[in-house]
């Protein structure tokens, strides 16, 4: 704000300047714009995609509107394409997320949420422009915000509430554990832009899978200023990437790319559902469909949400007798 | 090729001097031009399959074992299980002690049997030594022989020592075709790349290639269009045609569809086949495949569902 002041200032001493150094004297210096002149610098929304922010490969766009109908933003179209390289780095990134311990990811995951809240105003004007009243958009925020430290929380908790101990009648001792599945693509819910995408996010890269997330249609502005949340909070490069664009259009290779290990459906649309099902097939991947509308209640808000893209992996460990 | 009677004679050492400089910059820039080419639908296709029937399948580690070659082999043979008429790739590269295991798995795919050999791959060893391991490998059954040149003598200027090194290892080879390498990420210039390249060629190598695969960087496409414009310039003085092999880093389907183009735009139509034009490559051949899946599917492939090798 303070920094704002500054550079207002400094303009309306050059305009002055401008101004009284004369009309007569330097009839070609530049006029500097006024402070009521200025023209504001629009943010071009992109793509997060391996750490950075690359327009979309194929140069397509579409826009949004206000919630005046006003035209808002160029949004990117991602093209196949942007979805190909999106696994690419979603892949490479994989190993060292899934490495990195569950308590330092928990500690990054906590520091989304402190990025999220020092942004907080930014937020609800990007959700108000869109449709959300004021006080909706502060509680979605808000609910964001607390959604990423309750599982922040949960990074070093749900190892231990669903690995197991299992009674075998041979000589072993036989446990099971949770792994992570691999790369998860998420298909966004329409309405709930940002609650609906974290609370579908933080639960999978929590459990140390990377994602690639296709954001709101409609309402994308608010996804891609999260990415840059997410990009400041020492949350490494392609463990989360972001592509807007149309849903029609991407589903299919989200669906039937061999090397994506889940996806993640938020919508109801049963034509849909059924074509993402019978495309996951080739490679087998867990389809996971969150069919709610409400993303603020409990059905959001639990570890099962964690478990939904984990594998079991059973170990039998012989001991003596 | 020609006749045995060619190998008697002495090849002249070349006149160095007459070698042009190379216009680096015009290197680089020609170079990039061909990574902008955009090859789709049928004639990526084509060019996919070209590639894999140009693949030296390689395997040179220390670690090496002969069931390692044995299923490398294996792989050569039927690249993929589950597509069918796939080309089959070119040879199978291997260290010297390897070459009989190879040759026995091989038998008579059609596929040859390459070896390094004198040295490789520092060549830091004495001529006769190089040159009894080059007819070993012959004698096991090599029908290729990749040779190093000495990059010490080379840099100090004895480009005498090196000729007369690879016309020696071209004796030992016998029908064998001899491959030299020139590991031009040690040659620090373009200038060098292009002068190794005529002294290998005028001593008699059937091909030229870049790099060991040993020592980074490995096969660039601007070292390539060097050595592939330097056979362009022999071929016309001399009307003799000598192969080209980059090797090393070369992992990736599109780099290699763009090496491709290089090919053609460079030297024609005529070295568009295995028999003048090879890719030393391990890892290729599965993104290859992974792309010839996915033309044929529709889908985005996985690693995951490839054989390693």
């Amino acid at each position: 704000m303070a920094n704002d002041e500054k550079i207002m200032a400094r303009a309306d001493s050059q305009a002055g300047a401008a101004g009284s150094a004369g009309t007569a004297s330097k009839p070609h210096r530049l006029a500097v714009a006024s402070e009521s002149e200025r023209v504001g610098v629009v943010k071009t929304y992109k793509l997060y995609v391996g750490g950075k922010f690359p327009r979309t490969e194929s140069g397509r766009f579409y826009k949004v509107d206000d919630r005046k109908g006003e035209p808002l933003a160029n949004i990117c179209r991602a093209s196949r394409k942007d979805f190909r390289e999106a696994v690419v780095a979603a892949r490479a990134a994989f190993s060292g997320w899934q490495n990195t311990s569950a308590f330092l990811r928990g500690q990054i995951l906590y520091r989304i949420a402190e990025m999220l809240e020092g942004r907080k105003e930014q937020f609800v004007a990007e959700l108000y422009s869109t449709g959300a009243s004021r006080a909706a958009a502060k509680t979605e925020v808000e609910e964001a915000i607390d959604r990423l430290v309750y599982f922040a929380g949960w990074c070093d908790k749900y190892q231990q509430v669903f690995s197991s101990v299992n009674p075998v009648s041979s000589s072993h001792f036989n446990f099971s554990l949770m792994e992570p599945t691999g790369v998860v693509t998420i298909i966004a819910p329409e309405k709930s832009p940002l609650l609906g995408l974290v609370a579908n996010l933080a639960p999978a890269i929590a459990g140390g899978n990377t994602v690639v997330v296709l954001a709101s249609e409609s309402m994308p502005t608010a996804a891609v200023s999260f990415a840059e949340v997410l990009h400041s909070s020492d949350v490494p490069g392609g463990v989360v990437n972001l592509l807007t664009g149309q849903s029609e259009e991407l589903l299919e290779h989200f669906a039937s790319h061999m090397d994506v290990n889940a996806l993640v459906y938020c919508g109801t649309d049963k034509g849909q559902i059924k074509q993402l099902q019978t495309l996951a097939c080739d490679n087998i991947k867990r389809v996971i469909l969150r069919r709610q509308d409400r993303w603020d209640d409990d059905d959001s808000r639990n570890p099962y949400l964690i478990a939904d893209t984990q594998e079991i992996k059973t170990t039998w460990h012989p001991i003596g007798r | 090729m020609s006749a045995a009677a060619e190998r008697i004679e002495i090849p002249a050492f070349p006149d160095l001097s007459r070698v042009p400089r190379v216009d680096e910059v015009g290197i680089y820039e020609r170079a990039a031009r061909f990574r902008t080419r955009s090859i789709k639908k049928e004639a990526k296709m084509d060019a996919l399959k070209m590639v894999l029937s140009m693949i030296d399948l390689t395997t040179l580690e220390g670690q090496d074992t002969p069931g390692k070659v044995r299923q490398l082999c294996a792989k050569a043979m039927r690249l993929d299980t589950s597509m069918e008429d796939l080309p089959k790739v070119a040879a199978v590269c291997v260290y010297p002690t390897m070459v009989g295991v190879a040759r026995e798995a091989l038998g008579d795919s059609g596929i040859n049997v390459a070896s390094v050999a004198t040295g490789f791959p520092s060549g830091m060893t004495d001529l006769d030594l190089k040159l009894d391991e080059t007819r070993r490998a012959v004698v096991a059954g090599a029908d290729e022989i990749d040779m190093v040149i000495s990059r010490g003598a080379f840099l100090r200027g004895e480009y005498r020592r090196v000729f007369d090194e690879i016309v020696a290892v071209k004796e030992a080879c016998g029908d064998a075709h001899l491959k030299v390498i020139l590991e031009t990420g040690e040659l620090n210039t373009l200038d060098n790349v292009k002068r190794a390249s005529v002294l290998a060629m005028y001593a008699g190598a059937d091909f030229i290639k870049t790099s060991t695969g040993k020592i980074q960087p490995a096969a660039t496409m601007e070292v390539t269009l060097v050595m592939l414009q330097a056979i362009r310039d022999f071929y016309r003085e001399t009307g003799r045609m000598v192969g080209m092999k980059p090797a090393g880093g070369i992992s990736k389907a599109k780099l290699a569809v763009h090496y491709l183009v290089m090919l053609r735009e460079t030297l024609g139509q005529a070295w568009m086949t295995p028999e003048w034009f090879r890719f030393g490559a391990s890892s290729l051949a599965n993104d290859v495949l992974m792309q010839i899946a996915k033309q044929r599917s529709g889908a985005y492939q996985s690693p995951d569902y490839f054989s390693k090798d």
